[in-house]
C-alpha cells in the first residue's frame, strides 16, 4: 500500500462513535417524529465517523504531489463519508417535512400504530370471522332439510312445498 | 463502439436519471412529461433485453467514467442481473401505462402528477442501479436512490393514512440504510475495498469471526428491505395505503432488490455459507408466518401484502439451499413473483375501481359484473397458489426439488413447510376469490366503467406471467447459466479485475504517468515497490484483455478516445 500504512483506529473517535450509537438507538425508540429524526442524524453521524477510523489514522491531504503516498490519509473512506451526509441530509429534509405534515393534520408527530391490525386482533379475541361468507354461515337449515326442498324429478309424490301451483 | 456492447451497460441507469431532470423541469407540460417517461422507460426495456442477450456469452463489465475498478465504480451486467432487470423493467413499463391511462380517467387533480413521473423515473434509475453495480458503495446509493423516491411516492399527497403509513416505512427504512452503512464502513476497516469481486478475493483472508460479523451486519440491512420473518412487519402495514401502481410497483420490486443484494453477496462474497442454517429457519418463519397473517385479513391489499412477505421465504430457501439448483430455482422464483405479485396489485387496482372498495366484507359478485376482471384476477392468482402447469408451479417444484436434493433434515423440512405454505396461499387467494367475485355483494357497487387503458397493461403483465411459464425451458436454462456464473465466482471476479488486481479504466496509466513524473521529481524511497506493482498491472492487463472476449476492444476505444 502506498498510502499511510498505520490502520490502528483513533480511541477518541470509537468513543464518540459508541455515545452516537447509544443515544441514536435510544431516541430512534421514541414515538415522536422529531426525535426518531434526531436519533437517525446521531446514528447517520456515527457511521460517518466510522468510515474515518475505517480510514486507518489521519495523514496530509491525499492531493498528488503535496505529500509522500506514505504520509497520505486515506481519501476513499472520505468520498464515501461525503456521498453519505449528502444522502443524510436529504432524508432529514424529508423526515422534517413529513413530521411537520403530520403535525399539521394531527396536531402531533407520534408515530401511530396501525388500526387495521389492532381490529384483525380484536376479532381474532372474540372467536369472529373477519369476513361473513354465505357458504359457511349458519343458514338455519340442515342440508338434509335443503335436499327434501329440492325437487327431485324421480320422486313420485314431491314433497307438498314444491308442488307446483295448480292452474285453475 | 460497434464492436463493443459494454456502453449499454450503463444506461439502465443514465435514461431514466437524464428523463427524471427532463420531466422535472417541463412540469407545466403533463402531456410532454407522459411522453418522456414512456419513450425512457421503453428505451430502458429495449437496453435490458439486449443486455439480457449480450450478458450470455459473459460479464459485461463497465468502469464509470474510466476509473479502473478498485478504486472507481464499476457496472456489471452478468446473467443474474441483466434478467432481473429486464424483468423489472418490463413491470415499471407496464404500471407505467396503467398508470397513465388511470390519471387519464380520474383527472389530474387527484394525484400530483407533475411530481409522480421524475420520482417514478428515478426510482427506476434507482433499482437499475442497485441490479448493476459492482460496489457495495454503489448498491448502497441505488438503494437509497429507490427509497428517497419511494417515500415520495408512498406519501404522495400527504394524506393522514399515508402519513401515518409513510412514517412508519420511513423510519424502518433509514434504519436498515444506516445499518448497511455501518456494515460498508466495518467491511472497509477489514478490508480496504468495497468493490464486490475485490472483496470476493480479499474476505477468505481476514479473521473467519470478523468475516462472519461482516455477513450477519449486511444480511440484516438486506433483511430489512428484503421483508424477511422477524424484519418483516413494517411491510404489511405501509404497502396498502400507497396508490394503487405505487403499491404494484413497490410489492413487485422494491423487496426483490434486497433479495438480489443477498444473492449477490451470499453467492459472490461469502460462499461457505455459514449463515444458511440461519437463513433456512428464517424462510421458514417468513413463509409461515406471512401466510397465517394473509389468511387472517379481509382486505385484499392487506392479504396480498402478506402472500408477498410469505413469498420472500421461498426465495429465500433457495438462496440458503447454496447448490447451483436452488439459485437457479430461486432466480426463476423471483422472476415469476415479481410478475405475479405486481399484476395482482394492478388488478386490486382495478377491483377497487369497480367494487368501490378493497374490503372483502363489502365486495361481492364480481365474476358476473366484470368478467373481464375475474379473468385477470383469476390467472395470477392461480399462478401465485402454485397451479400446475403456471410458473409458481415451476418455481415451487424447482425449489423442491433443489431441497430434496440436498436432503438434510432442514432442508427437507423447508420442503414440507414450503408445501404447506403454497396449500394455505391457495387458501387465501380462493377466499379473496369466492368472496370477492361470486357471493352476492352486500351492498350495489358503483359501476365505474374500467377504462381500457388500464385493463390493457394488467392483461399485458398477467400475459407475461403466462410467457413466463411458456418460456420456462429457456427461462430455466439461463437461471441455471446465471447460477453456474455465480458458483464459479472467478468469472465474475476475472471480468471486473482482468489481473486480479485492477479493472480496465484509465486510471491505472493516471497512476502510472504520476509514478514516473514522481520518478522525475524525487526519487524517494518506497517508489520502487508501488512503480513494480503498477507496471506488472499494466502488463497483466493486456494479457487478460486478450483472454476476456470482446474486452480488448474496451481498452482500445477508451485508450482512442483520450487525447
Amino acid at each position: 500500500m502506498p498510502l499511510n500504512p498505520d490502520t490502528s483506529p483513533n480511541l477518541t473517535l470509537v468513543l464518540v462513535i459508541t455515545a452516537l450509537v447509544t443515544v441514536g438507538v435510544y431516541l430512534l425508540l421514541e414515538r415522536s417524529l422529531s426525535r426518531v429524526l434526531i436519533g437517525v442524524i446521531l446514528l447517520g453521524n456515527a457511521a460517518n465517523l466510522l468510515f474515518l477510523v475505517a480510514g486507518g489514522a489521519a495523514g496530509r491531504p491525499p492531493l498528488v504531489g503535496s505529500a509522500e503516498p506514505s504520509e497520505m490519509s486515506d481519501p476513499l473512506p472520505q468520498a464515501m463519508a461525503l456521498t453519505a451526509i449528502v444522502i443524510t441530509l436529504a432524508m432529514t429534509a424529508f423526515l422534517l417535512a413529513m413530521a411537520y405534515r403530520s403535525w399539521q393534520l394531527h396536531r402531533h408527530d407520534e408515530v401511530q400504530d396501525d388500526v387495521e391490525d389492532r381490529r384483525i386482533a380484536r376479532l381474532a379475541a372474540r372467536d369472529e370471522r373477519a369476513t361473513t361468507d354465505a357458504d359457511t354461515e349458519d343458514t338455519r337449515s340442515t342440508l338434509d332439510e335443503e335436499a327434501a326442498e329440492t325437487r327431485d324429478e324421480t320422486d313420485d309424490a314431491p314433497s307438498e312445498r314444491t308442488t307446483p301451483v295448480e292452474v285453475p | 463502439m460497434t464492436g463493443d456492447p459494454t456502453w449499454l451497460v450503463p444506461l439502465p441507469v443514465v435514461l431514466p436519471l437524464f428523463g427524471a431532470g427532463l420531466a422535472l423541469a417541463l412540469y407545466r407540460r403533463p402531456r410532454a412529461q407522459r411522453a418522456i417517461s414512456v419513450v425512457v422507460l421503453s428505451l430502458v426495456l429495449a437496453v435490458s433485453v439486449a443486455l439480457l442477450v449480450l450478458a450470455d456469452s459473459g460479464p459485461l463489465v463497465i468502469d464509470v467514467g474510466g476509473w479502473a475498478a478498485p478504486v472507481g465504480i464499476d457496472l456489471v451486467a452478468d446473467r443474474l442481473s441483466a434478467l432481473m432487470l429486464t424483468v423489472s423493467s418490463a413491470v415499471t413499463l407496464a404500471v407505467l401505462l396503467y398508470s397513465l391511462a388511470e390519471g387519464e380517467a380520474d383527472g389530474d387533480e387527484a394525484a400530483p402528477v407533475s411530481i409522480y413521473h421524475p420520482t417514478y423515473l428515478i426510482l427506476t434509475a434507482g433499482v437499475a442501479n442497485a441490479f448493476l453495480s459492482g460496489d457495495l458503495f454503489n448498491i448502497y446509493v441505488g438503494f437509497e436512490i429507490l427509497l428517497a423516491a419511494s417515500y415520495v411516492l408512498l406519501t404522495l399527497g400527504g394524506t393522514g393514512e399515508r402519513i401515518r403509513a409513510g412514517s412508519i416505512y420511513v423510519v424502518v427504512a433509514l434504519l436498515s440504510s444506516v445499518l448497511f452503512l455501518i456494515a460498508i464502513a466495518l467491511v472497509y476497516a477489514a478490508t480496504g475495498t468495497v468493490n464486490l469481486a475485490q472483496l470476493a478475493v480479499r474476505l477468505p483472508e481476514i479473521d473467519p469471526g470478523v468475516r462472519l460479523l461482516l455477513q450477519v451486519m449486511l444480511l440484516l440491512a438486506f433483511g430489512i428491505k428484503a421483508a424477511i420473518f422477524p424484519l418483516s412487519a413494517w411491510l404489511p402495514d405501509s404497502y396498502p395505503t400507497a396508490p394503487a401502481p405505487v403499491t404494484a410497483v413497490f410489492a413487485g420490486l422494491l423487496t426483490k432488490v434486497g433479495v438480489y443484494a443477498i444473492i449477490r453477496t451470499q453467492t459472490l462474497l461469502f460462499p461457505e455459507g455459514r449463515a444458511d442454517d440461519v437463513l433456512m429457519w428464517a424462510a421458514l418463519a417468513t413463509m409461515v408466518v406471512g401466510i397465517l397473517g394473509a389468511v387472517a385479513q379481509d382486505d385484499i391489499k392487506r392479504l396480498l401484502s402478506f402472500t408477498l412477505v410469505s413469498h420472500i421465504g421461498y426465495m429465500i430457501f433457495g438462496i440458503a439451499l447454496a447448490t447451483q439448483a436452488g439459485w437457479s430455482a430461486s432466480i426463476y422464483y423471483v422472476a415469476h413473483h415479481i410478475t405475479v405479485q405486481t399484476a395482482l396489485f394492478l388488478v386490486v387496482g382495478l377491483i377497487e375501481r369497480h367494487g368501490g372498495s378493497t374490503s372483502l366484507d363489502r365486495l361481492g359478485g364480481l365474476a358476473k359484473l366484470a368478467p373481464v376482471l375475474a379473468l385477470l384476477f383469476f390467472v395470477p392468482a392461480m399462478n401465485l397458489g402454485g397451479i400446475p402447469p403456471l410458473s409458481g408451479f415451476l418455481g415451487k417444484v424447482g425449489l423442491l426439488q433443489a431441497g430434496v436434493q440436498v436432503g438434510t433434515p432442514l432442508a427437507l423440512t423447508l420442503v414440507v413447510g414450503g408445501v404447506l405454505v403454497s396449500l394455505l396461499t391457495l387458501y387465501a387467494l380462493v377466499k379473496a376469490w369466492n368472496k370477492a367475485f361470486w357471493q352476492t355483494p352486500p351492498v350495489e357497487p358503483p359501476r365505474t366503467p374500467l377504462p381500457l387503458g388500464m385493463i390493457g397493461p394488467t392483461a399485458a403483465l398477467v400475459g407475461f406471467g403466462l410467457l413466463l411459464t411458456v418460456g420456462a425451458g429457456p427461462l430455466y436454462g439461463y437461471t441455471d447459466r446465471a447460477a453456474l456464473t455465480l458458483q464459479d465466482r472467478s468469472v465474475y471476479i476475472a471480468s471486473v479485475l482482468p489481473d486480479g488486481e485492477r479493472g480496465q479504466g484509465e486510471s491505472a496509466e493516471v497512476a502510472e504517468e504520476a509514478e514516473d513524473a514522481e520518478h522525475d521529481n524525487a526519487p524517494g524511497a518506497g517508489d520502487g515497490t508501488a512503480g513494480d506493482g503498477t507496471a506488472g498491472d499494466a502488463a497483466g492487463t493486456e494479457a487478460a484483455g486478450t483472454a476476456a472476449d470482446g474486452r480488448v476492444g474496451a481498452g482500445a476505444t477508451t485508450d482512442g478516445g483520450r487525447p
